[in-house]
């Protein structure tokens, strides 16, 4: 199981750096050959940045469009930076020490993402409109999700598992020196649905990550008329006209 | 058809109702065909190619790597809904397929089949439905079809998406594959090419425009007495006005028109028409073909040169307000031969706005007697441009424009106004008799709002800055009661205020 298990991380962190990596690529190369911001935009690069940081912060959109929405999202991301600062001790040694004074907090975090998860879940079933929407790949990212943090939960609540030899087994991974992982099933599929998770990033909604950074709409500073504004596509365009 | 039509319950904007979902309520809306002698001279194949799909698919793929927006908009939607009640269409329809979220996946079913790694290995072995993977068949393309012109552009879905996802940008990208394999939309590629052929929209020549003008000089003396002018061609003026050519003579817009004459002849300005430039209004937007927008606004910058003038003024229309702001500068900049002082270009509104700012004009009030107003932000300009020199100015200056001109101003409820306002209904090349059908459903939550001001604030008029708002409000105020005639000009207003100085 061990080595399964090291094999797995290994293969999905590569794929994980490596896809989102080459998406991310992919947006930066990808010219927007016009100015497009949804006005009123802020007037400066630095403003429109701060938009950005707005967006990624405090949903600043979906605030405007659905109050009960908002919170569900809220929740269930706070809940899961939270359970993911937590989870840092795992990665490193010795410990930082705001990472320690915050651990007995990424407990709540963890109830958090899941009541967070769950309203997601029961909303997209019950609105007849969100319904229409939503199609098998939605349900299973969700259904995921939950698996991971009641797995999760269930090692903290339930039946403990030997965190010292987890933690081990990672800092080994680092290192490329294989050590053994716990025997535990539950540990087992926590590890495994979090590797199917890395997996999936590159290729789903979940790039909705890194791609909130490159919408136009949001990163573009509302300045036409003072800046010219000319994709190397449209560039080249008019030198071959002229 | 739009003797059919059922209105929409008109209630408190407060307390709007989503309406349930009903699957295909708009399935057989759609606008005609355009016919080969509308696409060939616009360089788009006649009809349907045979290999469509393939084509489709390929220019899919150069759209993909040419738009930002739309490669990124394809991948990052999550799915969450903010967006599904924000659609005019939807809330005055119920069809699903006119939430933006599933119009877009209209499109992105199709990117996600032929671009996505997961798409193609499980569209190959036909299990592409699990991650929303579908074929280009015949049933899609007529599905974009019909969908894709039942989307204004308006960009409201894009105020709410938490990841700022427009949809005007999918439906542009779709319209332009639709024109690059044959399948065009004949009331949009009829216009354009009627401007690439004779200059404007409507198709007039530049004889009839000066006959016109003419007859529009003589009304002004007969209202007045005075001798406003409104040149043609006049090398040298100061001013280049570019306008939409309904401003020449439907109305209410060529009483705006008439308001801009007098707004140039009280501040002493210099300015003119261009017989070549005789349209503001660029079609080509609405498909989303970027060589022929950038065609269209080449005959401004060729007009502007050729007289010699020093600053380039548009008058009263949203989506050519959005490509002369947002977009001129790319298109057919550098324009450094206009003096720096001034904005390249700027806006009528801020124009009268800094002369009533400055004392330039005179206003009294009572030209408009009797009139209680409100404005109808119009999208483009409310949400894809600015009036200005702050964020905003393009809600701030025609109101403060309108207050110098009438004893009353209203807005409309909060959510149907500034970056939240409704589409007309008619926007985004929909403003065609034989989409009457959606155009009066999509107008429902502007009429309620309206309707509400009227019971509660006794409002008598609601203004514009928009060609086709003006447009279609005049054809749809009547189906919901109202007064066509109830919408008006912005500057129609100025001109009944304007005191202009006496020849005694």
């Amino acid at each position: 199981m061990t080595t399964f298990f090291a094999i797995l991380f290994y293969a999905a962190f590569a794929i994980l750096v490596v896809g989102v990596g080459l998406k991310v690529a992919q947006y930066a190369r990808t010219p927007a050959p016009l100015k497009i911001p949804t006005t009123p935009a802020p007037l400066t690069p630095a403003g429109a940045a701060f938009r950005v940081g707005r967006e990624v912060a405090l949903f600043e959109s979906l605030f405007k469009a659905n109050k009960p929405l908002w919170i569900f999202a809220m929740v269930f991301h706070l809940g899961l930076a939270l359970v993911v600062v937590r989870h840092l001790r795992y990665f490193i040694d010795p410990v930082w020490a705001p990472i320690v004074w915050l651990q007995p907090f990424g407990i709540y975090g963890g109830m958090a993402m899941l009541a967070g998860l769950a309203a997601l879940f029961v909303r997209r079933i019950v609105i007849q409109r969100i319904a229409y929407i939503s199609g098998p790949s939605d349900y299973l990212m969700l259904a995921l999700l939950l698996a991971i943090g009641a797995s999760g939960m269930m090692m903290k609540m339930v039946a403990h598992t030997d965190i010292v030899a987890v933690k081990s087994f990672f800092l080994g991974l680092m290192v490329f020196d294989i050590r053994a992982l716990p025997a535990d099933p539950i540990l087992a599929i926590h590890l495994f649905l979090v590797a199917l998770l890395m997996l999936v990033f590159p290729f789903s909604k979940l790039l909705h990550a890194p791609g909130v950074f490159f919408s136009p709409t949001r990163n573009q500073a509302d300045d036409p008329r003072e800046r010219r504004h000319l994709a190397p596509w449209a560039a080249q365009l008019e030198r071959e006209r002229n | 058809m739009a003797a059919d039509t059922k209105i929409p319950a008109m209630g408190d904007p407060a307390e709007r109702a989503i309406p349930c979902l009903q699957p295909d309520a708009m399935a057989q809306s759609k606008p005609y065909v355009a016919a080969p002698a509308h696409n060939e001279p616009l360089g788009f194949p006649g009809e349907l190619v045979p290999d469509w799909q393939e084509k489709g698919i390929a220019r899919m793929g150069e759209l993909l790597g040419k738009y930002k927006s739309l490669q990124v908009y394809m991948d990052i939607c999550v799915k969450c809904g903010a967006c599904t009640d924000k659609c005019h269409y939807f809330l005055g329809t119920g069809d699903p397929k006119n939430m933006p979220v599933a119009r877009q996946d209209l499109f992105r079913s199709v990117y996600r089949r032929y671009f996505t790694p997961v798409g193609k290995a499980l569209g190959a072995v036909g299990m592409g439905k699990l991650v929303g993977a579908r074929e280009f068949t015949k049933e899609v393309l007529d599905e974009w079809f019909n969908y894709f012109h039942q989307c204004s552009q308006c960009r409201r879905c894009s105020v709410f998406c938490p990841y700022g996802i427009d949809t005007a940008e999918v439906s542009m990208a779709a319209r332009d594959i639709m024109d690059n394999i044959g399948l065009g939309h004949k009331y949009a590629n009829e216009i354009i090419g009627k401007v690439h052929k004779i200059g404007n929209n409507l198709g007039l020549p530049g004889p009839a425009l000066i006959d016109n003008l003419e007859g529009l000089e003589e009304d002004l003396k007969d209202e007045t007495g005075q001798d406003i002018r409104m040149p043609v061609d006049q090398e040298g003026a100061e001013i280049l006005l570019v306008t939409p050519s309904a401003d020449f003579f439907a109305e209410p817009h060529v009483l705006g028109l008439m308001g801009y004459a007098k707004v140039f002849h009280a501040a002493g300005t210099s300015w003119t028409l261009s017989t070549k430039a005789t349209e503001a209004a660029n079609f080509a937007m609405f498909i989303g073909n970027y060589e022929q927008m950038q065609k269209i606004a080449m005959r401004i910058r060729e007009a502007a040169l050729e007289l010699g003038v020093k600053r380039i003024i548009f008058g009263e229309c949203g989506h050519a307000w959005r490509v002369a702001y947002s977009f001129l500068n790319t298109l057919i900049g550098p324009m450094d031969f206009l003096d720096p002082r001034y904005p390249k270009p700027q806006h009528i509104l801020e124009f009268t706005y800094d002369l009533i700012k400055r004392g330039g004009i005179k206003l009294d009030k009572s030209g408009n007697d009797g009139m209680v107003l409100t404005f109808h932000d119009s999208c483009n300009v409310a949400r894809a441009s600015r009036m200005g020199d702050f964020a905003g100015g393009q809600f701030v200056i025609p109101r403060e424009v309108i207050k110098a001109c009438v004893p009353k101003f209203v807005d409309m409820h909060a959510d149907t106004i500034g970056e939240k306002t409704f589409c007309c209904g008619g926007g985004g090349g929909l403003l065609t008799d034989e989409l009457m059908d959606v155009r009066i459903k999509g107008s429902a939550p502007r009429m309620e709002a309206l309707n509400d001001v009227v019971k509660r604030e006794g409002v008598t008029h609601m203004a514009a800055i928009c060609a086709i708002c003006k447009a279609q409000f005049t054809k749809v105020l009547p189906t919901y009661g109202f007064d066509r005639e109830m919408i008006v000009s912005v500057h129609q207003l100025v001109s009944n205020a304007i005191v202009l100085g006496n020849n005694d």
